[in-house]
Parts: structure tokens; sequence; C-alpha cells
């Protein structure tokens, strides 16, 4: 029933902005009850159902690794941390709702994610500048949370999902906006239930690409990514309206 | 008219120091975060500015700027001010935004925030018993009582640092202290890591799969049973991962076995991290300015040595350096060299000099140290109290240098200093810094020891 070939999606972000309850909420379905300070990496596992609701269906492991962001941001931790970085199928990007700079940083945490993995997947960056274009074309799917959606009091958060949009479209990448104390959040069937899945999809299918054809990189990949994204899609309005 | 021509002066340099102080917060310290409350960024910026116009003022004394009368009255204005600032507002809000972080005491928030100010307070002026730091002819209400307070904790985060500092300084310039690392000893702990990191993916890969099939099974038990079963599921427990594990003895010991691979994954991480920045100077080490920074760690040790040596004659023989290091280096030259130069002309340029590297330095080393400690122990909640605290810290050591200063000027400039301050005892001042500093300076030495020590010991294992 489980895969041999493994699958890995990154979690980063910021110190303190819930990476660790997030994992906990995903993995167990159970709320963290006394987060602290993750010191190097904390891996967890979440039992996926692929393709769920299609003859295909299989279940798969997905590994998200943690990687604490609260030991500093020297240059020595900076390289201690790449050693996470190696083969990645997906990353999740994590920022506080209620910090604004914690979601400007998450331009710097894919930079160093990305940096690292250039090789195979063929991620063209210049000198570490923000450029649009590369994100376009990554091949690694990103997923935008963001924490602590209950602290912004009411008045402010039409500008805070307007600013959040706006990180999604840079980062070419849906954006799910929500509390870890609650796990609410993720019920069954609800949408955020459903961007979640979707981005496991991909990210299992960047997987066995990566795994299959680990140096191609090129149109051929990119119409058949499409053809199955908008199938998918289908798929899934035909099985919410049921 | 000169006074107004003065007070335009110091107001804008004030205003310019103010003004360093709001970049400085901004761009170093809470470069991660967001700021909210805009009081704490004007109370720091306000304490910095405060305590650098005092340095400016010892300037201008050297140098004989401005009028005698506004510098004096300048001198006063500054002093009150810092004085009320360090007593009543930094203690103040410090306790507000504490009660703040407390969901609690939410609603009496004012109130909560006074009794917290009233205990600082208390236990403030108790801190004066102990020490002989004043004669019986002040009131109990005179501007001297504050300030020797002040002055005492002051004194003592200066000479802690000072002590750390000198001990430190030598410890991480000179090369002689840095162990050898190979690329190899890094590749071979980042496998390791890496490796646990596997075995403890493996173990939960096991306890997920585990987990899913009893949930499986247990919701098929309950669609059996119908009508029972419905009942049955209000009263049973939803299958968490507590009570999976308890049933399944096997899991528990998964479990277990997870804990400690977690517990091994982060020691290896902070060792590796240290390796890397050990690999790190070593390189920084075979270049110019790592040789050049090696040089100085020699000179600086011998410097040490000898800091360490004068405190411990200064409490053994109980005596306080009467004459100032400027006159004392003039009187050496003239008399011994024989080499004649004017000595006033000189002796205030050189003090210039001498004070203004010693303010220099010691602002830049306080905040250097203070964002470093920041970075170290703040977090998002935290951040507000821990910036008034080191603000606090701040312009309290601020105050104090001022008055250790006066043990390096020359005669004729330390009495403005002396006029200021009030009567205060000076010498129990500088007795009290070598003290502090003497043994901050050891247990330092003995803590570094100790941590050189072990370090190669954890590496040999390996």
């Amino acid at each position: 029933m489980a895969s041999l070939d493994r699958v890995k999606v990154l979690v980063l972000g910021d110190s303190g902005v819930g990476k660790s309850s997030l994992v906990h909420l995903l993995c167990q379905n159970q709320v963290l009850g006394n987060p602290s300070w993750t010191v190097g990496c904390s891996v967890d596992v979440r039992v996926h159902d692929y393709k769920e609701g299609t003859p295909e269906e299989k279940t798969y492991y997905i590994e998200l690794w943690d990687v604490g962001g609260s030991v500093g941001n020297a240059s020595s931790v900076k390289s201690t941390r790449s050693v996470f970085y190696n083969s990645v199928n997906g990353i999740i990007l994590v920022h506080d709702l209620t910090n604004k700079k914690s979601s400007q940083n998450l331009y710097r945490w894919s930079l160093e994610a990305l940096n690292k993995d250039s090789s195979p997947t063929g991620v063209i960056v210049t000198n570490g500048d923000y450029d649009r274009e590369q994100f376009a074309e990554n091949p690694v799917p990103l997923l935008i949370i963001g924490t602590k959606f209950d602290q912004i009091p009411e008045n402010k958060r039409n500008d805070v999902l307007k600013r959040t949009t706006f990180l999604s479209e840079d980062f070419n990448s849906e954006e799910i906006n929500l509390d870890c104390t609650n796990p609410r959040y993720f019920a069954a069937g609800s949408s955020n239930a459903v961007k979640l899945s979707r981005f496991f999809d991909k990210v299992r299918q960047a997987a066995s690409h990566t795994s299959v054809q680990s140096r191609v990189h090129g149109a051929h990949t990119c119409i058949r990514t499409c053809v199955y994204e908008i199938l998918y899609t289908f798929r899934s309005i035909f099985s919410s309206s049921l | 008219m000169s006074f107004l021509v003065d007070s335009v002066i110091m107001f804008t340099s004030q205003v310019l120091f103010f003004g360093f102080g709001w970049l400085f917060f901004m761009r170093q310290l809470f470069k991660d975060y967001e700021v909210r409350q805009y009081v704490v960024q004007v109370v720091f910026s306000v304490t910095f500015a405060f305590s650098c116009t005092m340095f400016e003022l010892i300037i201008f004394e050297i140098l004989g700027a401005l009028s005698s009368t506004s510098r004096y009255f300048h001198w006063k204005l500054n002093l009150y001010v810092i004085l009320l600032v360090l007593i009543f507002v930094v203690p103040f809000y410090i306790g507000y935004f504490v009660v703040s972080n407390i969901r609690l005491l939410q609603r009496q928030k004012l109130l909560f925030a006074c009794v917290v100010w009233f205990t600082f307070m208390y236990f403030f002026w108790k801190l004066g018993d102990p020490f002989p730091i004043l004669s019986p002819k002040h009131g109990i209400l005179s501007i001297e009582q504050l300030i020797s307070r002040v002055g005492v904790i002051g004194v003592t985060l200066m000479a802690l640092l000072s002590g750390f500092g000198a001990v430190n300084c030598p410890y991480t310039y000179m090369s002689y202290f840095l162990r050898n690392v190979t690329d190899s000893d890094i590749l071979a702990l980042e496998r390791r890591l890496l490796q646990t990191m596997d075995m403890i993916v493996s173990k939960k890969k096991r306890i997920a799969m585990t987990r899913r099939q009893m949930y499986q099974r247990g919701e098929d038990q309950n669609k059996q049973t119908g009508f029972w079963g419905m009942i049955k599921s209000v009263t049973s427990s939803p299958p968490g991962s507590e009570s999976i594990l308890s049933t399944h003895p096997n899991l528990s010991l998964i479990q277990q076995e997870v804990d400690a691979l977690e517990e091994l994954s982060r020691q290896l991480f902070l060792e590796t991290v240290d390796l890397q920045a050990t690999k790190e100077r070593i390189e920084y080490s075979k270049t110019f300015q790592g040789k050049y920074f090696n040089f100085l760690g020699y000179f600086f040790s011998i410097y040490c040595v000898w800091k360490i040596f004068m405190a411990t004659i200064n409490i053994v023989f109980d005596r306080v350096g009467k004459t100032d290091p400027v006159t004392r280096g003039i009187e050496i030259t003239v008399n011994y060299l024989g080499i004649q130069f004017d000595v006033k002309f000189w002796s205030q340029h050189i003090s210039f000099i001498l004070v203004g590297i010693i303010i220099v330095t010691s602002i830049r080393g306080l905040l250097i140290t203070l964002t470093k400690f920041f970075y170290a122990i703040s977090s998002s909640k935290s951040s507000n109290v821990i910036v008034l605290v080191l603000a606090q810290i701040m312009g309290m050591y601020f105050v104090s240098s001022v008055l250790l200063m006066r043990m390096s000027m020359p005669l004729e400039y330390r009495t403005i200093v002396t006029e200021v301050l009030g009567e205060l005892q000076f010498n129990f001042y500088h007795r009290w810094f070598d003290v502090i500093f003497l043994v901050s300076a050891l247990s330092s030495i003995l803590f570094l020891y100790l941590a050189h020590k072990q370090a190669p010991e954890k590496h040999m294992s390996l």
C-alpha cells in the first residue's frame, strides 16, 4: 500500500510563526498543547490518500520536515540547515498574519531552499535576488499558510487578506489562512482541506517525475502536468458539489 | 544671548541623537518584528538621546565650548530628565507591558502596572542600605539618593560586562584556541544527522499506519453495532494518540525510541553548527584581517592580565588611584624623558582624545552586546518588554560610566562632574568596580576553560 519512494515536503518560516503547531495539526489531527522552540529539524509523517475519490486512489506517506528558524541566522547555522534541503518535493511557507515582516522574509526562505536544490530541476537563480519569472517555472510546488488568523481584529481582516493574496500570486501558489489551535479549519470537505489535498497530490506527482525523469525539464513535462491539473480540477469540482 | 545659542546647539544635537536611536531601533533591533507600540520606540530613543547628551557635555567641558553657566544648567537639566526616565517612565512601561501579556489581568492593566512599579521602587530603595554610599547630611528626598542607587546598579553592570569582555576578547581573537576541524568531520556528522532523521521518519511511518488501521477498525466496529454502537461511541473516547499508545504497548515503545532519537538529532544539529562556526573562524584567521586580529588578541591578553593584576592590587592595598592616566603620562614624559612641552595645551587634547575613545568604544560595545542579547532571547510576544529592559540597562550603564570617567580626567575637568552629581562617595564606586571586575573576570576564565575542555572530548567520542 505504501510506496517505496519518499515524498519530502519542507515547512519553512520565521521563528515563532507556528510551524510546529501546524505540522502537529496536519499529522496527528490534534492541537499541539505545549509548543516550544524547534532546535534543528523535527519530522512528522502524514498519511495521504492520493487522487482521493478516483479509482487510482493510493495511500502515501508524506514527510513534513519542520526546519526550525530559532537558532539564529549566522552563516554556520544556514550551512547546517541546508543539509535538510536535499531532494525536496514540495515547500510549505508559513508566515504569521499578525507580523508583516514574517511574510516579507518568506522570499528569503524560499530562495534559501530552492538555491540548494538547483541541479536536477533546473531552477535558475541570479545572485539571490527575487525574480518573479523563476517562480512561474518552478517545478517544486509551493503552498503559503498564514497562521494566527484568530488574533487579527475584525476590522483589519480585509487588508490582511488582500496582502496575502498578493503574496500567493508572487509565489504562484495557493494560500490558506488559519488558526493552528482550531482543528475545524481542516475539517473534511472544507475548502482548506481540498486545497491541502490538491497540494499534496501535486507534490506526489513532482516526486514521481523527478525520480523517473530526473534530468528532463521541458515542455513535455509541463504539458502533462497541465493536462492532469485540468482533469483533476474537473473531478474535484464534481466531487465537492455532490 | 549666548545661553540661547547654547541651548539651540544642545537641542539640535539631542534631536540628532534621538534620530540615531530611532534608526538603530528600527534597523537593528526590530529587524524581524513589526512595531505596533510606538511608545516603546520613543522611550528607547529618548533614553539613548539623553545618555549621549551627557557624554557630549563632558566633551564640551574638556574643549571649553559653550559658556560654563549654560553647561552647568544643561548638566542639571539632563540629569533630572534621565533620572526621571530611568526611575519613573521605563519601569512603569515594563510593568505595563508585562501585565498586558498575562491574559488574566487584562481588565485592570493600569492598576497592576502601578503595583509593579511600587514593588520596583521598594526594592530600588532597599538597594541603598548595605552600601556606604551616602553621607548623613543628605535628606531623604534629595537627588543624591537616586543617583547613588542608579550608580550602584550601573557600576555592577559595567564591571560584569567589562570583566567578561576583557577575558572573552583575546579568547575569540587568538587562533591559538581554535580546535582543528576538517571537512570530513563535518561531513561525517551531517551524515549521522541525516541517518538519525531517516530512522525517525521510518518509525513515525509505522506509528501513523498503525493508528490509521486502528481508526478504521474502530469505525467498522461502530458501524456494525448500530444503535448500541451510537451509545457506546458517546461514552468511549475517540482514538487519539494517547489512548492508542496505551492500548498498544508496542507503539509506546516505538514512541519512546522516537523521543530518544529526536533528542539525539537536536544534539547532532547543534554540534554541526558548532563545527561549521569553528571551520569558518579557521578560514577567517588565515586572511589578512584574521592575522591582524590574532596579533591584537595577544596585545589584549596582556592588557587583560595587567588589568586583573591592578584590580587585585587596588583591593589588597586599599588604594584608589589619585591621578588620572593623562596627567601621569605627561608627568612621566616630562620628568623622566626630559621632553618639555606645553602641559596645559597637550593635557587638554590628550584627555579629549582619550575620553572620546572611551566614550565611543563603550557606546558601540554596549549597543552590539545589547543587539546580540536581544536576538538570542526575544520572541514576538516579549520583544517590547525586552527592549525596555535593555533601554533601562543602557541608561544606567551610561550614567555610571560618566561617574567612573571622572577618574580618567585631569583635575580641572573633574569639578563639573563632582558639582553636578553631588557629594557622592566616588572612591566607593571605584572600589566596587574593581571587586566586581575581578569576580567577573575570574569566573569568565573558569567558564571558558570548562567550555573549551569539554568540547574536544565531545569531538573525540564521535
